[in-house]
């Protein structure tokens, strides 16, 4: 299993290094890479409907609870199929899509990635490395939305989605953290055992919070729902990805999988449905008043995610099952909707509804492939979108509580969908042929993905107990953790749910005829909606940001005002007024009473360097300064001498020599000596100095009374020469016992020169 | 600068200065030195002979960028690293070979010795990146 991901990972950085000129049918390899991987995980339905679950462990770092875990269940399985499956078509598709484009190379890299890093998040066993995939997903259809990064919308949106999504897998994971720290573990496992103990913790509403806002965020749940919209500016194959088979539903595959763990609950009967029916609203609302076909997508998107989460949250059997199916409906019809569409940009050059209209006669295979999915979206007979509809009516009628309110919203988002479906059809492909600029056609591969999706819409809707049996029902055991049988059935008979499926086609058709026969009201209704809704969230969103970031330019130009000697004041002034607080409350002014002057050469030496110190700071003359700084230097080398520190006395010598090498190149260049600071400041400096050098000094006699622990430096001795070979300690220490440090040291070295290299870079003319 | 006596001193004194960088480099382990010492003793011969002559064109005679030496050391650095973590020791732990050669006798080889070479390379290649930045010579 995890070579499957190892293949996808290491295999888009190697179609990446191929140039696209010299090999053409990379979208097509990596295609048939996907349908193995597919045929891969279709050859272990049979293992996984028998009940049992693939798992797999590689330690990588134990000591976090952070192993490379992965672990193939029935809902895994659904998601891994639906992802290398659809992957295939839409790596087909984007083959023929993406022929006019520059950067394809880099455009299936990072598809291909993500493909991958989709399938690692659903095989993903430890939750932390979930998160990692989960951020991965993010971070990758980012890349992808700003593909066309020369178009400013595409920028926006893909910062938009970035910060968003990136933002809430930051909120996932603290979630996650909280419930781990309750379960001890990371581990899926583990945490389903421990359920009851999760559910009863303090953690566990602060924690499904959190949770949640990370999956609400992925599955674009309002109101985090705007950035989904903006992310159509992505190329259409990504769209058609992003939208169907992954990211978005990412949201909801964490839910369903942690659904064992965290459900059953008051706060999770009630929450996550709340935020799901608003959701299914606002996109269904949203949806029809789109002019783009593409945002109409979009929205329809967001209605489906939001009966996904709906029915998560409303948590009984027959709501799970709904959702499950539903996921594979929606799957197909739209990744097919979305290839149609973009189809339709590329041969007629437009996606604007109104310059639109009898493509029928153009593109008949596409009109008829558009048909199937469009039914199936508004859930007519006989699509396996109907089936759903039914199910989800029948889960709606018989859920507990707050049934009755959520059955009256699906009611009213099934009839916008309804209409939805029918109008995107007349317009698009019946009505008045328009005059296009290009003969629109159909040829190429364009087709292939969508007429097979669309099929299996029909075929599933037929037979609906193969999908059934073979994949929703290990899904949904995963899930109950219990076996349960599924059998799905296109004829109900006359129920109560038929004649509610009725009822909402009755009025979804008349919405339709409404808006077809008046386009005024539609028209109006757009209007409308642009007083009532002024505050467009993805606008405010943008402008919040753009808020944020002047508000820490200006910050910014405070703290960091660009002037070195106030930089280094507030360190100096903090530094030593903090030891001072120390050594005030440590009494620490009280110091041995016999300083020893012996011998008196050293304390000659010291009187040298004093003085030298001195007239360096008040002397005007640079050259006096620096050979007084010199005279500095080498005295306390010959210091280090006299206490037998050898190696640190040649250091010194030959540090001060290049110093003063230094200084002397530098001298040149320097204007000349002028007295800039006033008297004010000067007094200023000289009582931050003596604070500082008599904070210094008493630290300095402070560390001779401190008692010494030798057996560091013991260990040292006794240890150079038989454990590394070596009779000079000090260069042991350097190369061998602390050479960690000695990389440190070197790297900041180097770090230092290449600041130096930048400053004084000359400048081209 | 042209002055003829520091122009022959420096002939001299440069070759001096980097056999001493050699002799410090080499004993560091026994006896005072090692690779720090050993780079700013190398570094100060070229910028001696730098002073004395013309800072370009000591650096045309270099030919490799001092960024190179820099990069060259720190990679001899992480390259000592590898023996320990082959012979599954602890990172960094040192790694000797003891080889026999006539007449002189056991001469024992350590990534240690690796690793202060790196030392010493890192500190000419600063040293130097130091000193043409600041004579802006590229």
């Amino acid at each position: 299993m995890q070579n499957i991901l190892l293949i996808y990972f290491l295999l888009s950085l190697g179609i990446f290094v191929i140039p696209g000129k010299v090999f053409k049918y990379k979208a097509i390899v990596l295609a048939l890479v996907q349908v193995g991987a597919f045929i891969y995980f279709a050859s272990k339905i049979p293992i996984i409907t028998d009940g049992e679950t693939i798992n797999s462990n590689l330690n990588w770092i134990p000591e976090l609870g952070l192993n490379l875990s992965f672990i193939l269940n029935g809902l895994s399985l659904a998601f891994a199929l639906l992802i290398t499956g659809i992957g295939a078509l839409v790596f087909i598709y984007a083959h023929a899509y993406m022929k006019s484009y520059a950067y394809t190379d880099r455009f299936f890299f990072f598809l291909f990635l993500f493909s991958g890093a989709m399938l690692g998040l659903v095989l993903s066993e430890n939750l932390i490395q979930l998160f990692i995939f989960w951020e991965l997903t993010s971070f990758l259809s980012f890349l992808l939305i700003t593909f066309f990064h020369e178009k400013e919308p595409a920028r926006k949106a893909a910062f938009q989605s970035l910060f968003i999504t990136g933002f809430g897998g930051l909120i996932l994971l603290t979630g996650i953290i909280l419930i781990g720290s309750v379960a001890q573990s990371y581990s899926l496992t583990e945490w389903i055992l421990k359920a009851d103990e999760i559910r009863s913790s303090a953690f566990y509403v602060p924690g499904l919070i959190l949770i949640l806002i990370g999956a609400f965020t992925k599955s674009a749940q309002f109101p985090f729902h705007f950035w989904l919209p903006g992310a159509m500016q992505a190329p259409t194959p990504v769209s058609s990805y992003l939208h169907s088979a992954t990211m978005v539903k990412a949201g909801f595959f964490l839910l369903a999988s942690l659904n064992p763990v965290l459900s059953g609950t008051i706060e999770w009967t009630y929450i996550i449905p709340l935020f799901g029916v608003i959701t299914m609203l606002v996109g269904a609302y949203f949806a029809i008043t789109q002019t783009d076909i593409k945002a109409i997508l979009a929205y329809t998107t967001i209605t489906a995610l939001g009966i996904l989460i709906l029915l998560i949250g409303v948590d009984t059997k027959l709501s799970i099952k709904a959702a499950i199916l539903f996921l594979f409906i929606h799957a197909f019809y739209k990744a097919t909707l979305f290839m149609v569409a973009g189809l339709i940009d590329k041969k007629t050059g437009t996606r604007d509804l109104s310059k639109l209209g009898g493509l029928a006669h153009y593109m008949p295979i596409t009109f008829i492939v558009a048909l199937l999915a469009l039914f199936s979206m508004a859930g007519l007979p006989p699509m396996l979108g109907f089936l759903g509809k039914e199910l989800v009516y029948e889960a709606k009628v018989q859920s507990p509580g707050i049934a009755s309110l959520i059955l009256i919203f699906g009611v009213a988002a099934n009839v916008l969908m309804i209409a939805v479906s029918l109008f995107f059809l007349k317009k698009v492909f019946l009505g008045k042929k328009n005059n296009y600029t290009k003969n629109p056609n159909e040829k190429g591969l364009f087709i292939v993905g969508p007429a097979l999706l669309a099929t299996l819409s029909l075929f599933f809707g037929l037979f609906p107990n193969i999908l059934g049996n073979s994949i929703i029902e290990p899904a949904i055991q995963s899930i109950f953790l219990e076996t349960y049988h599924v059998k799905l059935k296109l004829w109900h008979g006359f129920n109560k749910v038929f004649f509610l499926s009725l009822f909402t086609v009755t009025l979804g058709v008349l919405l339709f005829y409404l808006i077809d026969k008046y386009p005024k009201l539609l028209e109006n209704w757009r209007k409308l909606n642009n007083k009532i809704f002024t505050i467009k969230l993805a606008d405010a969103f943008s402008n919040g940001l753009d808020n944020f970031i002047e508000f820490s330019k200006r910050n910014t130009r405070v703290i960091q005002h660009g002037y070195h000697r106030y930089y280094l004041l507030t360190i100096i002034v903090v530094t030593a007024l903090l030891l001072w607080f120390q050594v005030f409350v440590t009494r620490g002014w009280e110091l041995p009473t016999k300083l020893s002057f012996n011998p008196f050469y050293i304390s000659g030496l010291i009187g040298i360097i004093i003085v030298a110190t001195i007239f360096s700071a008040i002397n005007k003359s640079r050259i006096a300064t620096i050979i007084a700084m010199g005279v500095a230097g080498y005295g306390i080398s010959l210091i280090f001498l006299y206490y037998s520190a050898i190696d640190l006395a040649i250091t010194q010598i030959i540090v001060e020599t290049l110093t003063v090498v230094m200084f002397v190149i530098v001298l040149q260049k320097l204007p000349r000596f002028a007295k800039l600071s006033s008297k004010v400041t000067k007094i200023r400096d000289l009582a931050i100095a003596l604070v500082f050098g008599s904070v210094m000094t008493i630290l300095a006699l402070k560390a001779v009374q401190v008692e010494f622990n030798h057996t560091i430096s013991d260990f040292f001795v006794e240890n150079s020469y038989l454990k590394a070979y070596g009779k000079n300690v000090v260069n042991v220490i350097l190369v061998d016992f602390r050479a960690l440090d000695t990389l440190g040291e070197i790297t900041v070295l180097t770090i230092a020169a290449l600041g130096v290299f930048v400053l004084l870079k000359k400048k081209k003319a | 600068m042209n002055s003829v006596i520091l122009q022959i001193a420096a002939r001299y004194i440069k070759a001096l200065l980097v056999l001493f960088a050699m002799i410090a480099l080499l004993r560091g382990h026994n006896y005072p030195g090692g690779g720090f010492i050993g780079g700013l003793l190398a570094a100060l011969s070229v910028i001696y002979y730098g002073f004395a002559f013309n800072v370009r064109q000591v650096r045309e005679k270099l030919r490799v960028n001092p960024a190179t030496y820099i990069a060259i050391g720190l990679f001899l650095v992480v390259l000592s690293f590898i023996p320990s973590i082959l012979n599954q020791l602890e990172l960094m732990q040192g790694v000797w070979l003891k080889v026999q050669i006539p007449v002189l006798g056991e001469l024992k080889l350590g990534t240690p010795f690796l690793f202060d070479m790196g030392v010493f390379l890192t500190v000419v290649g600063v040293t130097f990146l130091f000193f043409f930045s600041l004579t802006k010579v590229e």
